[in-house]
């Protein structure tokens, strides 16, 4: 009883103080005279933001600079660069990165926009969808222990134990545990152990997709679609037409979100792909390797940047398109 | 809100609405849905008829062999996961520490970020889109590399160390949460009519009243799977609250559930239950909030 009274009283104590300090802001902007009134009205609003995300700017700015350090923290020039760009096992690394950027992105937005779009107004729409939601619930430690029950190589291991179904006797294949695939040497790309982690993740981020794209397709006005429907579109070219650009914005958001977070794919790298064992290894798990296991900071910097430099692309085309977006209403 | 609709010029939609409508999507899809939605139920089905299995049969045979016999049930991995004491504390305390972490830290990172992406749509100011631009790359600035920076800044003598670090924790995660926060509800509110937002401006209401009086309402779909997704960052987290936190009496659940499998050596079974127990709040809050999801928000605002 203790127990939930304090949490309780921590959690309402929490809110209010925060409420209490935005209102007294707002409040005081409110007493000056314009056009100081004006300004510290905008400070009010994006400043809370701004001084949260410096506790995300240093560290960048540290970072920076240390990449261009060695373990010793003595200046290393680019060489920590170079390396990335000419080590063979570094090469795979980033190979990794990118296949995981296209492939989920892909996979995971494609179906979010499948489910919103004929989910709407099924009948069990909500079932449906709390269904696709279900693994994005669950912590990564329950997700470990779930995709053990698919990819062991034991007993319990669905994948093996419906291998172990075909005529003949067939060999039990180590999925996750060896650079092999059915007697086939994997180094083509993507290895193809990160292809299984992969699918992990497909099954956890179509959630997000499709809850934020469902979200989406309830806000297209109803008469946008009957007219162009009584205009003698069929579905098909009213979905396509109509739908499909109104909700762009959406996608494109979805996508870029789902790109970032999986190019920063860390903790199931190390859960499942066992710390970037057999080809798994990715640019952020290769961060912390680097950093803390291996003592490497520079290296491990150095990583990080370039993925920062890998979003900046991204980031610019989506400013650009919502500001064309802006522009086009 | 369906009553205030302008019948677009020309046409006079009214007795048609929903049965058009409903006509949109056809068996096949609907049959995919389902097939997908099977498809991906799963590899959860095996975890939960696993977490009623007695311990010698989930550690021989696979979960499917349950269904040949169906009364082999125990509610064990249960019963050990919620007798099991962490650190001489019971589990339900560590369900109490979770719900103390999660709420405020789910719930201070979106009113910031929807204030600053009103600001970063309907304001005007200076290096307006430079910033956002920013903020935005912000977003892939890895929670790991800014560990040790924050942990210095907290752990020096400026910053308070009040109720067992759980506020530092809040910060973290509001920190950590805000520039997905902020990209989404940009791109959500910035798109909201244009129209609306200047009539209310010409009629004199101030920034604030927009925000909360028509801002706000009409991002109720956004602002609710953000807190979704959100919360279940927050709810599911262990890295943070084990990096900020103070002792294991400030711990949430997924430090017990780790705690417990690594003292425990080989009872990694018991994590079958767990997983089910962390996942029943976040499941609560998402069909909750799922109503939420409402269509119509913006009828009537703008010409069709």
């Amino acid at each position: 009883m203790l127990v939930i009274l304090k949490t309780l009283l921590t959690v309402g104590a929490g809110i209010l103080v925060f409420a209490a300090i935005l209102g007294v802001l707002y409040w005081l902007a409110s007493q000056l005279h314009e056009p100081w009134r004006e300004r510290a009205r905008v400070a009010v609003f994006v400043g809370p933001a701004i001084v949260l995300l410096t506790g995300l700017v240093l560290p960048a700015i540290i970072n920076l600079r240390l990449s261009f350090h060695d373990r010793n923290d003595d200046w290393y020039g680019f060489r920590n660069y170079v390396d990335i760009f000419t080590d063979e096992d570094n090469l795979l690394v980033m190979r990794n990165t990118l296949w995981w950027g296209v492939m989920v992105t892909l996979a995971s937005t494609v179906m979010g926009v499948i489910i919103a779009r004929y989910a709407d107004r099924m009948r069990g729409e909500p079932v449906a969808k709390a269904l696709i939601f279900l693994p994005t619930a669950i912590s990564m430690v329950g997700a470990g222990v779930i995709w053990n029950f698919v990819y062991s190589p034991k007993e319990y291991g669905l994948l093996n134990s419906m291998y172990q179904l075909l005529p003949g006797e067939q060999k039990t294949q180590f999925f996750l545990q060896e650079n092999t695939f059915f007697g086939i040497e994997n180094n083509f790309i993507p290895g193809i152990n990160t292809f299984f982690i992969m699918i992990v993740v497909i099954w956890i981020q179509a959630g997000f997709s499709t809850v934020v794209i469902s979200a989406a397709l309830k806000g297209v006005p109803d008469d946008l679609v009957e007219a162009a429907r009584i205009d003698g579109a069929t579905d098909r070219q009213a979905f396509y037409k109509v739908v499909l650009p109104y909700i762009k914005g959406t996608i494109i958001t979805v996508a870029t979100t789902t790109t970032i977070a999986v190019l920063k794919i860390f903790d199931i790298i190390q859960t499942m792909g066992k710390g970037g064992s057999f080809g798994t290894s990715t640019i952020a798990n290769e961060m912390y390797e680097q950093g803390f296991p291996q003592d490497n900071e520079g290296l491990g910097a150095a990583w990080a940047v370039l993925l920062f430099l890998l979003v900046v692309p991204i980031v610019f085309v989506n400013a650009r398109n919502q500001k064309a977006m802006r522009e086009a209403r | 809100m369906t009553a205030t609709i302008a019948p677009a010029p020309g046409h006079d939609l009214t007795p048609l609405p929903t049965k058009v409508a409903k006509k949109l999507g056809s068996p096949v899809g609907r049959a995919a849905v389902w097939m997908l939605a099977a498809l991906w139920t799963v590899p959860t089905m095996g975890l939960l008829i696993s977490s009623f299995r007695p311990e010698d049969d989930i550690k021989s045979t696979g979960w499917w062999t349950w269904f040949t016999e169906p009364t082999n049930v125990t509610l064990e991995n249960y019963s050990g996961v919620l007798e099991n004491k962490v650190n001489g504390l019971p589990f339900s305390d560590f369900f109490w520490n979770t719900v103390r972490i999660a709420i405020p830290a789910a719930v201070i990172p979106i009113v910031i970020a929807a204030f600053a992406a009103y600001a970063f749509s309907w304001m005007k100011f200076k290096g307006r889109d430079l910033i956002f631009v920013l903020i935005v790359g912000l977003m892939v600035v890895p929670l790991q590399m800014c560990l040790i920076p924050l942990l210095q800044f907290f752990g020096s003598s400026y910053f308070p160390d009040a109720l067992e670090g759980t506020p530092t924790i809040w910060l973290a995660h509001a920190i950590f949460g805000m520039p997905i926060a902020i990209f989404l509800l940009k791109n959500f509110i910035g798109s909201l009519p244009s129209e609306v937002i200047e009539a209310a401006r010409v009629d004199g209401a101030s920034h604030m009243t927009i925000f909360t009086r028509i801002v706000l309402p009409l991002s109720v779909p956004a602002l609710a799977s953000l807190a979704i997704f959100q919360f279940l960052w927050v709810w599911n987290d262990l890295l943070v609250a084990k990096v900020f936190g103070g002792g294991a009496e400030s711990q949430p659940m997924t430090f017990a559930m780790v705690d417990m499998v690594g003292n425990k050596g080989n009872e990694w079974q018991l994590l079958t239950a767990g997983a089910f127990v962390t996942m029943i709040v976040p499941l609560i809050v998402f069909l909750s909030l799922q109503r939420y999801f409402v269509r119509g928000l913006l009828a009537g605002s703008v010409k069709g």
